[in-house]
């Protein structure tokens, strides 16, 4: 019994298109809010247009009489089974933490917030009926500046008597793994380098690209939620934490899901509430939010204020490095809230050998959206901070930045090695990706041709931005994140189900939201089993289908996931192995198993494994005392991250008369470990890279003075497309991860992290002659322009901002008084 | 997001159109492209009781020729007016602004006359239309009249054209043998004006014997520079700098996230130069 095999040997390292592309890039498929019920209702949202109010009442009489309006419901009269929107993560045991109901009863903390929903036949008639609901707010005074609200003066929420949610440290002379910072500091200021900087992290929006949307059916004997997220088996752990539901009458089904970056990990209100309403009607219900609705409602990322203190000789040797955080978290502790930039904790060293290390985070609430994590969630803080201060040294000790970073980084035979905050880095090397990395950029040339501006007073400047970043992935170890009060393990499960006709079900506790997981999911069953690529289905998302998972986030879907399918796959072929040999009527001890085939040793008697399934479904002959099944289950625990690094080289041109950006090349050579699929690698590194680049020049969620946000569109959300980007040359280096078997150490957010530093070293390594050494991110032209003019950082470029006014008929955007005198007539 | 519930005609006539607006009065609006009317009624910030599409009026589209003008009908789509032959060899100020507006998609859409009506003051039509001394035909219940351009823009998305009235061609006197040049000021691609320049000169003889200068986004309406303009005559390309220093004197933009008035002010002198030495390459 033998087949003809034409698969590739390996499918591991091939360029495969993604399967799932088909569907996802046509949109034939199966996206929440394409699914219809028999009797579906749909909600609509009424929101707070105040930052900070009590609500003193809801009239609701006039949109209940709206044609097709079924019910509108306020927070009463969904108070027994709304549930609470938890936070998984208490940094400290005494964290602050305001009770957060999905539809608060008394009292709004944001702008956004939901006071009513009115469910209707028809999602317009749910619309034009929310606008006839009449709240009666009383505005209370507002936080808004996260500055501002570490004096207390104003309370986000008043009964806590702060705004203060928690502090956090990681020192490296209390946990035994460096020395004392404040001697490094005090021996600094005598005779050698401190460098004091203070950094903004601006507010972010994870601007995914299908808007969220929730379907509740809750006619059968199970509640079956579809939603947009990527988080359902967290998702289902909440809502029966917290709901009354018990956990086994709750199906979450996490169908296609168009992109999340961290903003789709969240249990939100509207799931919540529609949840809710669904129960209390006994009807199937829909929401689907509008993008203006995202905008305000869906977490945001990033917003911190980074004080910084860097130490070193004279020489450039890093001595020290104290990190002391404001962490801005909104009007609430979301899922993982508090603990994003507490996830920046050992990644402010990075690849340098600091001596004494302390990292601190306070974290406050204001009355603005919730924060939580953002692609990256506090390594790209981390990794932003020190890559901007090493090119600080750099410039104070007058030399290369390449140079200051070769000085201080972990050399490739000094791995594994375990850093100042205690982490061990099991492998890398970045003497080879920096070598690449320059040579793919022509590092020498930029530099003689930046020297030949700077000499003739060109009015556009070359600046060379370096990020040489590393990352933590793999979230996480279990026992880690015990220690760490979080809720919840950091496994991942997997299951494979040898079907009788031999094809194979994959079944995954990760949850694919673009990843193309059901694409690198099926290289690696391949591979392992020894069956065809097309012959793997892959299924997820589904508490049902996929029982046990902890889903997709913090690049932990293959470096977790990726292992535990694995080892389940090498179950299948132990279990399979016994009903090989007695079908082949060999001692298990002869067999062996290559490219799916069982053969007995030195003889040309062989089966396939696709034939022990069949065989083993009919179990018409199977040794004694073995089940009749190769299925497997498998579920894995990391001992360890795994930490990807590389190194970016950026070249930016500043045109000097208006401070417009130009990006003129960009080299990353990444070492991520071995690769399963390069062009899902290319994928995530060029979108990873975007985003990050759009966090240095593009984007900021902006409030006014009212607590309203004015980036609330994407008109002044100032989002890149693939017109504002030019062609990125990536490669890589690799050295495998050895905390899994396949080798790999996670892609998804690296060229996020790496990628913000590099762009704002260059534009600061272009106009340093002029004396500046910041520019706050978004580095608008307005804020170049300044910073150039005044010679300085530019902290202060503060402006007045508008919103939407390009369709807001009526509402000048300035005084439309406003003479033409002088020069110009109209 | 979904507008309010509206009724909906489709005329095939002016004359059909005017009377729909008549009949529905200050409840009606005009729908060309959309790109501005369908976001204002997707987020509620208008709701009218009727709308009336001018998509179906043959005769307010294309461009022809008008002897000692160009006449563009309203409802030109501006990817139409880009590649127009009419437009590029006697407007070509016109053809290189309404290039930069946006994305394809929405310049697919979008017409130059929905556009002039709109009155974004950072919209990329009104300056060139301006610089160019256009003249507007505008119909209504009492016929057709022609205003200047110079009197077309009222203020922030108010111009000449009334309640019951339409805008049905924009007549651009040619400008044969000028060069041109639109400068565009913005932070990703597909985004309005921060500021914008359009220049366009007649070069004789190396130097400037006429110019226009207009300003997109200097304040509530489209601006004309005629100080720069009459300092550019007799210049050459070397001395650019100096004449095109008033470019922002007596205007009044807006500060936004986008850049403050100071910042815009700065911009505009730096971009009519580089606008007006562009102009004279071609
Ligand atoms: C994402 C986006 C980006 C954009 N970027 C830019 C940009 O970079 N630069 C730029 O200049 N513009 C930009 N725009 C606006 C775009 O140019 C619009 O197309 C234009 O403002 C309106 O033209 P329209 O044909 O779509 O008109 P509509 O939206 O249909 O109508 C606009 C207004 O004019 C009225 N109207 C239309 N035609 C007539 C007529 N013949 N007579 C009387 N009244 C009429 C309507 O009642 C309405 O009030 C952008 C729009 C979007 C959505």
């Amino acid at each position: 019994m033998t087949a003809v095999d034409d698969r590739p040997t390996t499918e591991i390292g091939t360029a495969r298109r993604r399967k799932e592309d088909r569907r996802l890039v046509t949109g034939r498929t199966r996206w929440t809010d394409n699914i219809q019920l028999p009797g579906m209702l749909h909600l609509a949202m009424v929101r707070s247009p105040f930052a900070h109010a009590k609500i003193n009442g809801i009239e609701t009489a006039e949109a209940k009489g709206a044609p097709n309006v079924i019910a509108v419901m306020t927070g009463h009269d969904i108070a027994d089974i709304q549930g609470v929107n938890i936070t998984a993560w208490p940094i400290t045991p005494d964290q602050k933490s305001p009770d957060h109901l999905p539809m608060p009863l008394e009292r709004v903390a944001h702008a956004g917030e939901i006071v009513a929903v009115v469910v209707a036949r028809t999602a317009a008639a749910a619309r034009d009926a929310a606008e006839l609901v009449d709240v009666d707010y009383e505005e209370l005074p507002a936080v808004l500046d996260l500055k501002a609200a570490t004096t207390d003066e104003v309370l986000a929420h008043p009964d806590l008597g702060t705004n203060k949610s928690a502090f956090w440290q990681l020192d490296s002379k209390a946990g035994g793994t460096g020395g004392d910072i404040e001697e490094a500091i005090a021996r600094a200021r005598e005779g050698g380098i401190v460098i004091e900087r203070e950094y903004r992290q601006q507010r972010l929006i994870p601007a995914f690209m299908e808007p969220r949307s929730t379907v509740v059916d809750p006619t059968g004997e199970q509640v079956v939620m579809w939603t947009a997220t990527q988080a359902p088996h967290v998702l289902r752990f909440c809502i029966a934490a917290t709901t009354g539901l018990p956990e086994s009458k709750i199906r979450v089904i996490a169908p296609d899901v168009g992109g999340g970056f961290g903003g789709k990990l969240q249990s939100t209100p509207e799931e919540f509430i529609t949840l809710a309403v669904a129960r209390k009607l006994g009807k199937p219900c829909k929401y689907t939010e509008t993008r203006s609705e995202t905008m305000v409602s869906a977490h945001h990322g990033r917003d911190q204020w980074q004080k910084l203190t860097l130490t070193a000789e004279k020489d450039g040797t890093v001595t020290g490095l104290k990190v002391e955080l404001l962490a801005d978290l909104g009007a609430y502790a979301a899922l993982v809230g508090g603990g994003v930039p507490v996830l920046g904790a050992w990644m402010f060293n990075a690849i340098y050998k600091f001596p004494a290390y302390q990292f601190n985070t306070t974290n406050y609430y204001t009355n603005k959206t919730w924060v939580d994590a953002y692609r990256g969630a506090g390594r790209p803080e981390a990794t932003y901070a020190i890559e901007r201060l090493m090119d600080e040294l750099a410039a104070e000790v007058g030399v290369d930045p390449l140079e200051i970073r070769e000085k201080n980084w972990i050399k490739h035979d000094e791995f594994p090695f375990t850093t100042v905050a205690g982490m061990t880095y099991d492998s890398g090397n970045y003497e080879a990706a920096t070598a690449r990395a320059k040579e793919l950029f022509g590092y020498d040339e930029l530099r003689a041709e930046q020297k030949r501006r700077r000499e003739s007073g060109d009015p556009v400047q070359l600046g060379i931005g370096v990020s040489t970043f590393t990352e933590m992935c793999g979230l996480a170890p279990s026992r880690v994140l015990g220690s760490l009060n979080y809720g919840a393990g950091g496994w991942e499960s997997a299951s494979i189900r040898m079907l009788a006709t031999g094809t194979v079900e994959v079944v995954t506790g990760a949850s694919a939201h673009g990843q193309g997981h059901e694409t690198a999911w099926s290289q690696i069953v391949a591979d392992r089993l020894g069956v065809p690529f097309d012959s793997v289905e892959v299924l997820h998302g589904d508490t049902q289908i996929a029982p046990k998972g902890m889903d997709t986030y913090g690049s932990r879907s293959l470096v977790v996931g990726g292992e535990a399918l694995v080892r389940a796959a090498d179950k299948v072929i132990e279990k399979a192995k016994p009903i090989a040999a007695h079908l082949l009527e060999a001692s298990v001890d002869d067999l062996e198993f290559s490219a799916g085939q069982f053969t007995v040793k030195g003889t040309d008697k062989g089966i396939g494994i696709g034939d022990v399934a069949l065989a083993t479904f009919a179990a018409h002959n199977y040794p004694e005392g073995v089940e009749p099944s190769i299925d497997a289950d498998a579920t894995f625990d990391p001992v360890n991250f795994s930490f990807p690094h590389g190194t970016h080289l950026c070249a930016m041109e500043v045109d000097t008369e208006t401070g417009a950006t130009r990006m003129r090349k960009y080299v990353c050579v990444d070492d991520i470990g071995n690769i399963i699929n390069p062009l899902i690698v290319e994928g995530q590194v060029h979108g990873g890279l975007v985003q990050g680049i759009a966090q240095a020049l593009w984007e900021g969620a902006e409030y006014d003075d009212q607590g309203t946000l004015v980036s609330g569109s994407f008109v002044d959300y100032t989002l890149p497309t693939t017109a504002d980007t030019i062609s990125f040359v990536t490669d890589h280096t690799t050295s495998p991860a050895t905390s899994n078997s396949l080798g790999t150490k996670g892609v998804g957010e690296a060229g996020t992290i790496a990628s913000t530093p590099a762009v704002v070293n260059a534009i600061v390594d272009a106009v340093r002659q002029f004396g500046v050494d910041d520019i706050l991110m978004p580095c608008t032209p307005e804020r170049v322009w300044k910073a150039i003019r005044s010679g300085g950082g530019t902290q202060d470029a503060a402006t007045t901002p508008a919103q939407q006014a390009h369709f807001d008929e009526g509402t000048p955007n300035q005084d439309p008084a406003a003479g033409t005198t002088d020069g110009v007539v109209q | 997001m979904i507008p309010a519930a509206f009724d909906y005609v489709a005329p095939t006539s002016l004359d059909d159109a005017l009377a729909a607006l008549a009949e529905a009065g200050d409840d009606a609006k005009v729908l060309a492209g959309g790109q501005s009317l369908l976001p204002i009624l997707r987020m509620r910030l208008n709701a009218p009781e009727k709308v009336v599409d001018l998509g179906r009026i043959e005769a307010l589209r294309g461009v022809r020729d008008g002897g000692d003008h160009v006449a563009i009908g309203a409802m030109t789509p501006y990817a139409e007016v880009v590649g127009d032959a009419l437009v590029r060899e006697h407007a070509g100020l016109l053809a290189k602004a309404v290039e930069t507006v946006a994305d394809p998609q929405i310049r697919h859409r979008g017409t130059v006359g929905g556009a002039l009506v709109h009155a974004d003051p950072a919209g990329d039509v009104g300056a060139p239309v301006l610089a160019l001394d256009a003249t507007m035909v505008v119909v209504g219940p009492g016929g057709e009249r022609t205003v200047p351009a110079a009197e077309f823009f009222r203020d922030l998305f108010e111009t000449a054209v009334d309640d019951g009235e339409l805008l049905t061609e924009i007549r651009i006197p040619k400008h044969t043998g000028w060069g041109s040049a639109y400068e565009k000021f913005v932070r990703v691609s597909h985004q309005w004006s921060i500021v914008a320049v359009a220049a366009t000169v007649r070069v004789e003889g190396g130097s400037i014997a006429e110019a226009r200068v207009g300003l997109t986004n200097m304040g509530s309406t489209p601006l004309r520079a005629t100080a720069v303009e009459q300092a550019l005559v007799g210049s050459s390309a070397s001395g650019l700098a100096d004449a095109c220093a008033a470019a922002a004197e007596g205007t009044n933009p807006p500060s936004d996230l986008n850049g403050d008035a100071d910042y815009r002010r700065h911009l505009a002198t730096v971009l009519t130069r580089r606008a007006v030495q562009k102009a004279m390459e071609g």
